[in-house]
C-alpha cells in the first residue's frame, strides 16, 4: 500500500515540496487535485523535503492535494502497437484510442557504449542538391535545421522524413503550433508513412512540463526499435523550445543562470539527447534530423551555439534556400569519396566559387568596375542559385553533379576552376 | 563490510549528493554510494560541517535520502602499468571494450572493471641488482609493450632511498606479480608489482628538471610546422567555432605528428568522432614504425552524453598517463577535445555548489585550474639522464566563436602557441582553418625566421591589399599591389591550405615543407611583368593548379620530378628572375 501524502509545503512555478520518506530520485509520483490527476516526478531531494515536478503544472494544486509516490520512474511502452499513434509528452494517447501500457521501458536510459558503435557509411538521399551534393546527410547523423521563426523548416523536415529510406519514423514535436502538428499528421498521412509512425507531440498550449519530457519519449522508443535492428528517423520541432522550457524550470529553481538565463548545464542536457543519434554494432541506427530556431537569427545564441558543438554539422535555411555557408554536414567525409570520383571536387569549387560570387556581388553594389572576372562570377552566382540552392529542385545526386559541370563550363574556361587535371579531363563537357 | 568510515545521503540534486558522515572525510576522496546491489562512484568535493558534498559519477536516478555511502580513504587514481597502450578508456579508466563485453549496448552504472588485464602476462627483465639504491620512478626492470621497451619503476609513491633486496628472476609475469623487493632507510620493507596507482589530479614530479623546450615537433602539418610551430613539450590550443575544422585537425595531429605516445582525451564532444579513431587508427599504419597507429595510442573517452562528473576527471586522467609514459623517456603528445567542455562541467558543479560565480558563471578559480592542466606539459630530465617530454594541444570551442571568454583568455595566457581557427577561412573553405595573421607561437620554425618574416609580410600585405580593393575597387589597385596580392593568394593556396582527406598531402614531411617552401619563396620573391590585371589574375590560377596538383603527387615519385620542370617552366614565363 503506497503512502499518500496530504502536505505540500511550498508551490513555486510547477515544483511542489512535500515532506515524505524514501522517496528515490528521479521517481513519478501522482498528483491529485481539483484539475484532475497528474503525473510529476521527483527532481530535488533534500532531507525530508521532496521536490516534485508535476507535469500539468502547478496551477489550481492547493496545500492539502494528495500526492501519491509510485516508486519507480518515468516509463514509456515499447510495444509494437505504438505504430501509427500519437500521444502527449506525458504519453497519454493525443488520438482518441486507448492508452498502451505494456512493455514499459525507462527512458532517458543509459549512454551508448562508444565500444559499440560503428562509423556510419550509408548516405541518405535527399534529392535536395544543396544536402546531396554539399552537405551529405549520413544515417546516424544528428544535424539540426538552423533556421528563424517563418521559414519552411517543417516542411522541409517532413520533405526529407518522406524522402529518406527508413524503417521507423518518430516524431517529437515540442511547443508545436496545433496547425503544424496537423500538417505534420495529414503529410504523413498523405505519404502513406503514418503506419510506421509514432508521434509525441506538445502543443504550445500544453503545460511546459510535458516539452521537457518529449525527447525522452521520443528517443527511448527510437532506441527500443535500433536495438531491434530498425533503422529509425526521429524529428525533433523545436528544440529551441526544449531549451526555453529548460531555462523556465531551472528559474524557478533558483538555479544560478550561466548564459542569457540558460542554466549552466544545457550543453549537457541537449548533448544527452542528441548522442542518442546512433549505428550500432550489430543492430539499427537512430538518425536525429531537428529544427532549432534562432531567436532574432543570431547564431550565437546559446541555444544554436551549444547545439553546433554537439550536432555533427547544420542545414542552415534562410530565405528559403539552405545556405552553403553556414550549413555543414561533419559526416558527409564518410560518405562522399563512394559516391562519384568528382562529388568533393565538385563540393569544394563549387562552394568556392560562390564565396566569389559573393564578394564581387559586394563589390558590383558599391558600383566599381567589373573585371572580366568578375562577371564570370556573377554569371555563375546567378546560375547556382536558380538551380543548385533551389529547394524546389528534386533530383538525384547524379545528376546534380552534371548539373554542377554544366554550370561550371557554362561560366569558366577549365584552368579557372582548380580541379585536379584528371578529373577535368573525366567529367568536363565536351 | 560496513566499517566506521561511512555516512547516510541527506540530499539528491542533480548529480550532487549531500551525505552526513559518521567519523571524518578527506576532501577528493573516492566514496560508493550504495544503490540496491549496485555502488556509484562519487569524490567527495566540499565539507561542510558534519556533511559532505559529493559529485557523483553517475547517473543519480534512485538514491534515496538516508541511503549508505561508504568512503575509501582513496583519492581518485588511475593504474599505471604495462597494457595501457591501445587501450579505450572512459574518464575513470573503465576499459570500454571489456565493459560492452559485460553489459551490451550501453553503459550500465556501477560497473568497474579493472583498467589493466590481470591475466596478460608480461615478458619482464630485470635491470637493477640485488643492493642497487634507487629512488622514484627509477628503472627496476622493464617489458616489451608493443614496440617500446616499458619499464617497471620504482612506484612514485615511494619517499626517499630504498635499496633493492629482492629481483625476480626474468620470466614471464602478469602485472599485480610480484617482480622485487625493496626496503628503505627506516626498515620499511614493500613488494613491487608491475602496476602502480597515482592520484590523477597530483602531477607526477619523478625527474631532476624541467627543460626549456625547443625542437619544434613534426607534425606534418604545413602551416603550424613552418608558420605556426609546436616544441616537443611545449603546449598549444587550438580555438574556433563550431565547424571551423578543430576535430578535424586534431585528428590530423593525432595522425602525423612525429612522437612515441599519443594520448588522446575526448571529453564532452562527440562520441561519433571517438568512434572515427577507434575504429580507423587499428587499420593506419605509422609511418615510422610500420605498426598499427593504434600501438602508440591511448584514447581516453568520456563523450557528451556521459556523465559530466568524470568528464572532468577525464583530462586528469589522460594527463597522468602521459605523465607515466614521459616517465620512461619517451615523448608524449597529449591532444584534449575540448577542453572547454572540461571548464563547462566545472561550471556545472560549481553551480550546485551555490559558490559565487565569475564571469559568464564559470567558477572563478577556473583559470587556475587551466594553468594547473598544461604546466603539466614540458621536457623533462630524468633522474638516469635521459629526457622525456609531454606536449599537450587543448582544443577550446568559444561560445559564439568569441574569443573574449573566460576559457580562451585562461588558456591564452598558458599557451605557447595559439592556432586560432577562423570562421571566416572556413566559410571560404580554406582549411586548416588556422587564421594566419591572427595566431602566434613561441616556438621555433623548421624554416628560417627570415624567410618566414618575409612570407607572413606577403600575407599582411597581401590582405591590405584586399581590403584597399573593397574600398577603391579593383580598377584603382596598382599593378605591383595587385600582384603582390595575387602572391599573398597563391601562399596561402599551395602551402597554408593543405587537404587532409587527401593521401598525399594529408602529411608534409619536413624534408618536403623546406623544399616546397623554397619553391614557394622563390616565387613570392620574383618579379613577374604583368600589365593587365586578367592576364595576372588567370596566369597566377594556372600557376596555382600546377602547384596543387604537385601537392597531390608523392615527392618519392619520378612524377614529382617531372611535374617541378613544369612548374619551373611556368614561372619562366613571366618572371624575370
Amino acid at each position: 500500500m503506497r503512502k499518500v501524502y496530504h502536505k505540500i509545503i511550498h508551490i513555486a512555478g510547477n515544483v511542489i515540496t512535500v515532506e515524505a520518506d524514501n522517496i528515490g530520485y528521479g521517481d513519478l509520483a501522482e498528483v491529485t487535485s481539483r484539475q484532475g490527476v497528474s503525473l510529476a516526478q521527483v527532481i530535488r531531494l533534500e532531507g525530508k523535503k521532496v521536490f516534485v515536478q508535476v507535469f500539468a503544472g502547478a496551477r489550481g494544486i492547493s496545500t492539502n492535494d494528495e500526492v501519491r509516490f509510485i516508486g519507480e520512474p518515468m516509463k514509456v511502452s515499447s510495444s509494437e502497437n505504438l505504430l501509427g499513434r500519437v500521444f502527449t509528452g506525458g504519453g497519454l494517447p493525443r488520438d482518441s484510442k486507448p492508452a498502451i501500457n505494456d512493455d514499459l521501458i525507462e527512458i532517458a536510459g543509459p549512454s551508448v557504449n562508444p565500444a559499440k558503435r560503428i562509423i556510419p557509411k550509408n548516405m541518405i538521399r535527399t534529392g535536395i542538391p544543396m544536402i546531396d551534393i554539399f552537405n551529405t546527410l549520413v544515417e546516424s547523423q544528428k544535424l539540426p535545421i538552423f533556421s528563424i521563426a517563418g521559414e519552411p523548416y517543417n516542411e522541409v523536415l517532413a520533405r526529407i522524413a518522406m524522402q529518406a529510406e527508413v524503417d521507423v519514423i518518430v516524431l517529437g514535436g515540442m511547443g508545436l503550433k496545433y496547425d503544424d502538428y496537423l500538417k505534420f499528421k495529414n503529410t504523413l498521412d498523405d505519404e502513406g508513412a503514418l503506419s510506421h509512425t509514432v508521434m509525441f507531440v506538445h502543443t504550445a498550449s500544453d503545460p511546459i512540463v510535458e516539452c521537457l519530457l518529449v525527447p525522452d519519449m521520443a528517443l527511448a522508443v527510437a532506441e527500443n526499435y535500433a536495438i531491434k535492428g530498425k533503422k529509425v528517423l526521429v524529428l525533433l520541432t523545436d528544440m529551441t523550445n526544449y531549451a526555453d522550457a529548460m531555462k523556465e524550470i531551472a528559474i524557478t529553481m533558483e538555479q544560478i543562470p550561466s548564459n542569457r538565463g540558460y542554466p549552466g548545464d544545457l550543453y549537457s542536457q541537449l548533448a544527452a539527447r542528441y548522442e542518442k543519434a546512433v549505428d550500432f554494432d550489430g543492430a539499427g541506427s537512430i538518425t536525429i534530423l531537428a529544427v532549432t530556431t534562432m531567436p532574432g537569427d543570431d547564431v550565437t545564441h546559446p541555444v544554436p551555439d551549444n547545439t553546433g558543438y554537439i550536432t555533427e554539422g547544420q542545414f542552415y535555411l534562410k530565405n528559403g534556400r539552405i545556405e552553403p555557408f553556414g550549413s555543414l554536414s561533419r559526416l558527409k567525409q564518410q560518405v562522399n569519396d563512394d559516391t562519384r570520383s568528382d562529388h568533393r571536387d565538385i563540393m569544394n569549387t563549387m562552394i568556392r566559387m560562390y564565396s566569389e560570387y559573393l564578394e564581387t556581388k559586394e563589390k558590383q553594389s558599391m558600383g566599381f568596375q567589373l573585371s572580366n572576372w568578375d562577371k564570370k562570377l556573377i554569371k555563375y552566382g546567378a546560375q547556382f542559385e536558380d538551380t543548385m540552392m533551389n529547394l524546389s529542385v528534386n533530383i538525384p545526386l547524379e545528376k546534380a553533379l552534371d548539373l554542377g559541370w554544366q554550370i561550371l563550363a557554362d561560366c569558366f574556361d577549365k584552368s579557372e576552376t582548380g580541379i585536379k587535371t584528371d578529373l577535368l579531363n573525366e567529367y568536363w563537357p565536351k | 563490510m560496513l566499517d566506521n568510515n561511512s555516512g547516510k545521503i541527506y540530499s539528491v540534486n542533480g548529480n550532487m549528493i549531500t551525505v552526513q558522515f559518521d567519523t571524518f572525510v578527506t576532501q577528493n576522496e573516492i566514496a560508493y554510494a550504495v544503490l540496491n546491489d549496485a555502488k556509484l562512484k562519487c569524490e567527495v568535493i566540499r565539507v561542510r560541517g558534519d556533511k559532505a558534498d559529493l559529485q557523483v559519477f553517475e547517473d543519480t536516478k534512485g538514491l534515496k535520502v538516508g541511503g549508505l555511502v561508504e568512503f575509501t580513504d582513496e583519492l581518485l587514481t588511475v593504474e599505471l602499468g604495462p597494457g595501457l597502450l591501445t587501450q579505450v578508456y572512459d574518464g575513470l579508466q573503465n576499459p570500454l571494450d571489456s565493459l560492452a563485453e559485460q553489459t551490451g549496448f550501453f553503459l550500465q552504472r556501477g560497473v568497474y572493471l579493472p583498467p589493466l588485464d590481470r591475466d596478460t602476462e608480461w615478458d619482464f627483465k630485470s635491470t637493477a641488482k640485488v643492493g642497487d639504491k634507487l629512488i622514484a620512478g627509477d628503472k627496476i626492470g622493464s617489458v616489451l609493450e608493443g614496440i617500446y621497451d616499458h619499464w617497471i619503476m620504482l612506484p612514485f609513491s615511494f619517499k626517499g632511498t630504498w635499496e633493492i633486496t629482492e629481483v625476480k628472476p626474468n620470466a614471464k609475469y602478469k602485472v599485480l606479480d610480484i617482480v622485487a623487493i625493496a626496503k628503505n632507510e627506516k626498515g620499511e620493507i614493500k613488494e613491487i608489482s608491475m602496476m602502480q596507482k597515482w592520484p590523477v589530479k597530483i602531477p607526477i614530479k619523478c625527474y631532476k628538471e624541467k627543460l626549456l623546450p625547443e625542437k619544434t615537433l613534426i607534425t606534418q602539418q604545413r602551416i603550424i610546422d613552418a608558420f605556426f610551430p609546436v616544441a616537443t613539450g611545449g603546449t598549444f590550443c587550438t580555438p574556433g567555432p563550431f565547424g571551423a575544422g578543430k576535430t578535424v585537425l586534431q585528428h590530423a595531429l593525432s595522425k602525423f605528428a612525429e612522437t612515441d605516445i599519443v594520448v588522446i582525451a575526448a571529453c564532452g564532444e562527440r562520441a561519433g568522432e571517438v568512434v572515427e579513431t577507434l575504429r580507423e587508427f587499428p587499420h593506419l599504419e605509422d609511418p615510422k614504425t610500420g605498426k598499427s597507429l593504434m600501438d602508440r595510442s591511448i584514447i581516453i573517452c568520456n563523450t557528451s552524453s556521459m556523465p559530466v562528473a568524470s568528464r572532468e576527471a577525464s583530462v586528469y586522467t589522460a594527463v597522468t598517463l602521459t605523465e607515466y609514459y614521459r616517465q620512461m623517456g619517451l615523448n608524449c603528445l597529449l591532444l584534449a577535445d575540448s577542453t572547454s567542455r572540461w571548464a563547462q562541467a566545472l561550471r556545472e558543479m560549481s553551480g550546485r555548489l551555490e559558490e559565487i560565480p565569475g564571469e559568464e558563471a564559470f567558477p572563478a578559480y577556473l583559470e587556475s585550474l587551466i594553468a594547473g592542466f598544461y604546466e603539466r606539459a614540458g621536457l623533462v630530465k630524468l633522474n638516469n639522464g635521459s629526457t622525456g617530454s609531454i606536449t599537450i594541444g587543448g582544443s577550446v570551442s568559444p561560445a559564439g566563436g568569441n574569443f573574449e571568454e573566460p576559457v580562451t583568455q585562461g588558456t591564452l595566457k598558458v599557451v605557447g602557441a595559439f592556432l586560432g581557427l577562423s570562421r571566416e577561412r572556413s566559410d571560404a573553405r580554406r582549411f586548416p582553418a588556422i587564421h594566419p595573421l591572427e595566431s602566434w607561437s613561441h616556438y621555433k620554425s623548421i624554416l628560417a625566421q627570415e624567410d618566414i618574416d618575409y612570407a607572413r609580410e606577403t600575407l599582411s600585405r597581401g590582405n591590405e591589399v584586399e581590403q584597399m580593393m573593397k574600398v577603391v575597387g579593383e580598377e584603382g589597385t596598382h599593378i605591383d599591389d595587385f600582384i603582390c596580392y595575387l602572391k599573398s593568394e597563391f601562399l596561402d593556396f599551395v602551402f597554408l591550405q593543405q587537404n587532409t582527406f587527401d593521401k598525399v598531402d594529408a602529411a608534409t614531411s619536413e624534408e618536403r615543407q623546406i623544399f616546397v617552401f623554397a619553391k614557394v619563396l622563390s616565387i613570392l620573391k620574383s618579379n613577374f611583368d604583368f600589365t593587365d590585371k586578367d592576364l595576372a589574375r588567370r596566369y597566377f590560377a594556372e600557376l596555382r593548379q600546377i602547384f596543387t596538383d604537385w601537392n597531390y603527387i608523392s615527392d618519392k615519385t619520378e612524377e614529382f620530378r617531372s611535374h617541378e620542370v613544369t612548374l619551373d617552366n611556368k614561372v619562366k614565363e613571366h618572371s624575370n628572375a
